[in-house]
């Protein structure tokens, strides 16, 4: 694997190698040595123009975890806030002699630009783009499921048959976009569940079975995993649903929507949470919840991307 | 290509228990050792010569796991991207005598990486290796304590160890490269 751009591009094979290695990695972060020397010499770069805490600090243990020296660049305070473009401060950094460059940035597409450019011959991760893509959040997710699903078992597993139902926000969302094409490779059929308003415009030519209705849609595709998205405010200039109130009554997961709920249905969210908005505490904090297992399996996934970008013979290119 | 047999299921039974008897021997008994196996084959291997130990010695109990080396090799950079396989330690290693068991001994990477990766583990009170096979060419100041065979090899040779329970039989064989 040379970059980690979208999604789309990992194959069935290489998701399943990734996940395994994940396996491997979540047993090293339970022991009394969380360290491990296969990125030893190596400097990634965690390139964050929007601001992020969780993904941040997850890069920066995964990268620690595996011995990586670690720079972080966050554009407040930096060039980037004097009018230094994304090539100049690629540029910059390839100087310096970067080995892996991890990027944040509010425009879909960023990463793309910087693994093609020729900037900088470094392997590239996607750490979440605009509304584009958000791989390393579907691959742990798809790695939560399967160990909630399989246990010691889930090795070389995909996830077939199993039905995820999306809600809320899927127009803004880059963890939709990232988790539809992931989770149709690995086998699952996926359920999106959205105001017609925060619904992309081509969600028709995406591999999923849509609805309005909520409690409908629960109901009739019994789904074994919810997977709640954040209302985010901050991309949302215009009006999509009439109040905060209405929103949660239709496509939240109230304290009574989660009750009717099956015992054994997953209830996921990938953080930050609006507690009383797109969830209800119950649900948030209930033994169904794989929310801080989902913060623990981060830094394993992230650990193996690491690993299968950086490591295997490089090709070199030279332009 | 062809192949050459080297060792037959009987063969390879004689050597894992002459070496059971021989890590009894050097250990005073069974207790306080831990057998450790490098995936794959070396840990399919450890097994087997853990049940040996504790046929040879009425109510002994010897833990066995699986110790991951992929993480420690120098050639990260050099191969394609290698898949992980488990690390399983069934007890703490402080203190115990820990064997090392592989199936193929050559360059002694492997048992180097191995020795890294036992570091991050606990501080054993002796690291033991045994190995099916020790073909030579060793790169590294490293041997085996205990050898099921000694293969003397050449660089293009490649030496098969097969077992029951991967390749449905038991067996060491020698695939000779005709020189072109």
């Amino acid at each position: 694997m040379k970059h980690l751009l979208s999604t789309r591009d990992v194959s069935r094979e290489e998701a399943i190698q990734l996940l395994d290695i994940a396996e491997d990695m979540s047993a090293v972060n339970e022991r009394e040595v969380k360290k491990l020397p296969a990125l030893r010499g190596k400097t990634v770069v965690n390139l964050f123009f929007e601001d992020s805490t969780r993904t941040r600090i997850s890069f920066e243990a995964a990268e620690k975890r595996l011995s990586a020296d670690v720079i972080n660049f966050a554009a407040k305070g930096s060039s980037v806030s004097k009018g230094e473009s994304l090539k100049d401060t690629t540029q910059t950094l390839a100087a310096m002699g970067i080995d892996a460059v991890v990027i944040r940035h509010g425009a879909s597409g960023a990463p793309q630009v910087l693994a093609q450019s020729g900037w900088i011959d470094a392997p590239v991760i996607n750490a979440g783009d605009g509304t584009h893509e958000h791989p390393t959040q579907a691959l742990l997710d798809a790695f939560t499921m399967r160990k909630r699903l399989h246990g010691a078992g889930s090795r070389g597993k995909g996830l077939d048959g199993v039905k995820v139902t999306i809600v809320g926000d899927i127009l803004h969302s880059r963890v939709a976009r990232s988790n539809v094409w992931l989770l149709q490779t690995l086998g699952a059929e996926v359920q999106l569940v959205a105001p017609p308003t925060l619904l992309p415009h081509a969600v028709d030519t995406w591999p999923v079975s849509v609805s309005y209705d909520l409690d409908h849609a629960l109901a009739q595709s019994k789904p074994d995993v919810v997977m709640m998205l954040r209302i985010q405010q901050e991309r949302m200039q215009d009006a999509f649903f009439p109040n905060e109130r209405e929103y949660s009554n239709m496509w939240g997961l109230t304290q009574e929507r989660f009750f009717s709920l099956p015992a054994k249905t997953m209830v996921m969210h990938p953080g930050p949470m609006n507690r009383g908005l797109e969830i209800s505490s119950a649900a948030a904090d209930s033994p169904q919840s794989t929310v801080l297992e989902q913060v623990a399996n981060g830094v394993s996934v992230r650990m193996a991307a690491l690993y299968m970008v950086l490591t295997g013979e490089r090709e070199v290119t030279h332009d | 290509m062809t192949a050459r047999a080297i060792m037959q299921a009987t063969d390879m039974q004689r050597a894992l228990t002459r070496i059971a008897h021989e890590i009894l021997e050097s250990n005073r008994g069974a207790q306080s050792l831990i057998l450790l196996g490098i995936p794959t084959r070396g840990v399919t291997l450890a097994h087997r010569l853990a049940e040996i130990l504790e046929s040879i010695v009425p109510g002994s109990s010897v833990p066995v796991g699986s110790l991951d080396v992929t993480m420690y090799r120098d050639d990260l950079y050099q191969q394609p991207t290698r898949s992980t396989a488990p690390t399983e330690v069934p007890a703490s290693i402080d203190d115990m005598t820990v064997v090392l068991v592989d199936d193929v001994l050559y360059s002694g990477r492997t048992v180097r990486a191995a020795l890294d990766a036992l570091t991050d583990l606990g501080r054993p009170k002796a690291v033991r290796l045994a190995v099916l096979a020790d073909r030579g060419h060793r790169e590294l100041p490293i041997r085996a304590d205990f050898v099921g065979k000694n293969l003397p090899s050449a660089h293009g040779e490649r030496i098969n160890v097969r077992l029951v329970e991967h390749d449905g039989e038991d067996g060491v064989e020698i695939d000779e490269v005709m020189s072109a």
